[in-house]
């Protein structure tokens, strides 16, 4: 199955703009475990080349196959939001999920032993800390169609102002 | 104890042994972390008077307080051994993942006594240490190795200090490098590379606790929010190849190997003609918000597909220094360096000194033969082929390039004793570290600062130029206030190796860079960590004790004043052009800045520490061993 993510709003980053400084992996471990360790981060920066530095977490997919993969129910997805929600009682950190998931972005907290992802901090009222904390604005919290439609706006402003 | 976990590891590559070392708090609260923790953990564990390259030259790696916390700029951590290059002490700093990770790990220090019997690298997994053979990894360079690795361990999150080809050879001024980033300056690489020791792996799982988590990340967030601002303007947007047309301007830039201060091309080397025409990505340390490596690439040309960041000293190195106009050529050299393993400085100032050999008839075409040029060739001024093929030979000990290999102090005095010459009026180096691309000659400030360096010709623990470029004070003659400024900049510099934050930073807590405008907030940043109460003064102490262990080890090590020197050149030979022209620093100008130096730090004439003063900085223990 194709893995489409158009819908809901997630995390991405510009391999532009982002420096590799990791600090949204402090804030996010801050953030969802009360201590600084980039090893607990559900956002996760990558240094594929020397000058290729991004940062990836969930997608929210449709249909998205970490829920279809999980043998016990224990994800499930936000109709409205998309975001994958997991039931600490049902999973057993089996780690079906993190195979299914194309974007490498669920893992298994080293304490618990359970499947942990981003949840765009929901219960905050400003969103991401990872977005907020971004000191080059790399990360946003958008939907590939808006993204989509920025590009075409610069693209022809460029076109046009040659600017 | 909170931001340490109060344990140093020893590791003994002779016998394989480890072992823990615990440290009370009061210790920490002296030596904090960085160039300080590394050069009290290197008194405390050489075999004084030590071969640099023998087994008892102890590796001692000491992390920031601040590593693995979000406070920017503080993923750092220090470095120290004896330095084959000077003989005194060696202490260097390096940024990025490999100090967040070591910090995760739960050690505080690392100290590698001993030697192993075949290549290796250590792999520190939390608490658990392995040793692993290296044998498929030698010959590889830096950036190279740690991938290597990470692919062999099979974890991204693994990170490592390693040694490129040249470490491995022992070139006097090899580096570590980490993530990219170098240990530089006091070839800790053939450090390393004597105890056949590739790589330092590190994975750490654990959490950093801190004593005030709250305030801490709000005072991160502040910091890293006003570090987008117009403090650190300079090093995001050009970084400090900025300096390249200022210094030309004052006459500064070293040119050909320090005979001039200007070069003509000065604008095709500038940072502005970089950013235009081969900056492909600005990057950062871990936990650094200003990211001032300046990504750079070769698109065409002879030296096309070359990369490496660029920033002012490793540009004037191996740019206006050796008369190269070209910065294709420049990017390739300094990846030569980095990627080989080696100083970038040292690298180019070394290859200028050969270049002045020849040109001066001493060195002749046939001193240069090599595979690549079986008959040899000529490297003049602005050859950039010859340039690159004398680093190459030099990271290779290929050759010429095993005599260059030992830097200036060592290759002039090796050359003059053989044919009866005086190279060493040409070769640019105090204690043997070669100099930065800031002309003393002009900087009569700065001269003392650089001379009494207890690394040697090093710009990074003096700022001395500061008062002097800023016109504070008049840069071409001197007084009695040049020993205090020169007492004053260096154990602010060593404030910011210690902690380490880089210095970059300095003005994003208040806007002034004083230490009325940075040591209180950095105070209060130690004491979230912490959970300590230091405030103005305890931070001002920090500079003075590092300052301090580092003088100290050099006098147990025999430092004499008549080590307190300048290049013959500074002293001597005036430049032609430019606005520094006809300046030198004279022997009894020197001599009477040393004075006055001395005086300030509350030393002896001869440069000695009195007991008292280190009885009052609480290091008794160090006035038995060298206080007079």
């Amino acid at each position: 199955m194709v893995t489409s993510t158009s819908k809901y709003k997630y995390v991405t980053c510009d391999p532009e703009l982002c420096i590799g400084c990791q600090l949204c992996e402090y804030i996010c471990s801050y953030t969802k475990t009360g201590e600084y360790n980039t090893y607990r981060s559900r956002i996760r920066t990558i240094r594929a080349e020397e000058i290729l530095i991004t940062a990836v977490a969930c997608r929210t997919c449709e249909n998205a196959p970490c829920v279809i993969a999980c043998t016990r129910d224990a994800l499930t997805q936000d109709a409205e939001t998309g975001i994958i929600h997991i039931n600490a009682e049902r999973c057993d950190g089996c780690a079906w999920c993190i195979e299914a998931c194309d974007f490498g972005a669920i893992s298994i907290n080293p304490a618990t032993k359970l499947a942990e992802i981003c949840d765009q901090c929901e219960d905050l009222e400003e969103g991401p800390q990872c977005v907020k904390w971004c000191p080059k604005d790399a990360l946003e919290l958008t939907t590939p169609d808006q993204r989509a439609q920025r590009a075409r706006r610069k693209l022809a402003k460029e076109d046009v102002l040659g600017a | 104890m909170y931001g340490y976990s109060g344990k140093i590891l020893h590791i003994d590559l002779s016998t394989r042994k480890t072992w823990i070392e615990e440290k009370p708090e009061t210790w920490y609260q002296m030596y904090i972390g960085g160039v300080s923790m590394a050069a009290r953990l290197l008194w405390e564990n050489i075999e004084v008077g030590c071969d640099p390259l023998s087994p008892g030259n102890p590796i001692c790696i000491a992390n920031g307080i601040f590593a693995g916390t979000p406070v920017p700029v503080g993923g750092k951590y220090g470095l120290a051994s004896k330095s084959p290059l000077t003989g005194l002490i060696g202490d260097s700093l390096s940024g990025s993942w490999f100090s967040v990770a070591l910090k995760r790990t739960g050690w505080d220090g690392l100290v590698i006594h001993g030697v192993s019997d075949k290549w290796i690298t250590i792999f520190i997994d939390d608490e658990r240490v392995q040793f692993r053979d290296a044998k498929k990894l030698l010959g590889l360079g830096t950036y190279a190795t740690e991938e290597a690795i990470r692919e062999d361990l099979g974890d991204d999150q693994v990170r490592s200090a390693t040694i490129g080809p040249a470490g491995e050879n022992g070139v006097f001024f090899a580096n570590v490098t980490n993530d990219g980033r170098q240990a530089g300056r006091t070839g800790h690489g053939a450090v390393w590379g004597s105890k056949k020791l590739k790589a330092i792996s590190v994975r750490g799982t654990k959490g950093v606790v801190v004593a005030d988590p709250d305030t801490l990340m709000q005072m991160s967030f502040d910091i890293s929010d006003t570090s987008q601002g117009p403090y650190t303007v300079k090093y995001r947007m050009l970084g400090t190849a900025t300096n390249v047309l200022n210094m030309n301007k004052l006459g500064l830039l070293p040119t050909r190997n320090y005979q001039e201060g200007t070069f003509e091309d000065a604008e095709l080397v500038s940072g502005e003609y970089l950013e235009e025409h081969y900056k492909v990505k600005k990057i950062a340390c871990a936990q650094c918000p200003i990211a001032c490596e300046q990504m750079s690439a070769a698109p065409d040309g002879p030296f096309k597909g070359a990369m490496t960041g660029i920033e002012y000293e490793c540009l004037y190195a191996n740019g206006p220094n050796l008369g190269i106009n070209d910065l294709r050529a420049v990017i390739k050299l300094i990846e030569t360096c980095d990627q080989g393993g080696m100083d970038a400085m040292s690298g180019g100032v070394t290859v200028s000194w050969a270049m002045e050999t020849f040109e001066r008839g001493i060195f002749k075409k046939e001193d240069f033969k090599c595979a690549k040029y079986p008959e040899g060739f000529e490297p003049n001024f602005g050859n950039a082929e010859a340039a690159v093929t004398l680093m190459q030979m030099i990271r290779d000990r290929e050759g010429i390039g095993d005599l260059l290999s030992k830097g200036t102090r060592r290759a002039s005095a090796i050359v003059d004793a053989e044919r009866g010459t005086e190279t060493y009026k040409w070769a640019m180096n105090s204690k043997g570290l070669e100099s930065p691309g800031y002309d003393a000659r002009g900087l009569k400030t700065f001269s003392v600062g650089i001379a009494v360096g207890t690394r040697g010709g090093c710009h990074n623990r003096s700022a001395a130029y500061d008062p002097d470029i800023q016109g504070e004070v008049n840069r071409f003659s001197i007084d009695d206030t040049r020993g205090k400024l020169a007492a004053s900049s260096e154990e602010y510099a060593a404030v910011y190796d210690t902690l380490p934050l880089c210095k970059f930073i300095r003005r994003c807590f208040t806007g002034k860079a004083d230490r009325a405008g940075a040591w209180p907030a950095i105070a209060k940043l130690i004491n979230a960590t912490t959970g300590w109460n230091f405030g103005y003064d305890d931070v001002e102490l920090i500079g003075i004790r590092a300052h301090t262990i580092k003088k100290a080890f050099n006098i147990r090590e025999g430092w004499k004043r008549a080590d307190d020197d300048l290049p013959y050149r500074w002293k001597h030979d005036p430049m032609t052009k430019g606005a520094s022209a006809g300046h030198v620093v004279t022997d009894e100008e020197l001599e009477y800045l040393k004075d006055l130096y001395y005086a300030a730090k509350g030393w002896t004439l001869e440069g000695l520490i009195p007991k008292a003063k280190l009885i009052e900085l609480g290091m008794d223990d160090v006035a038995e061993q060298i206080g007079v």
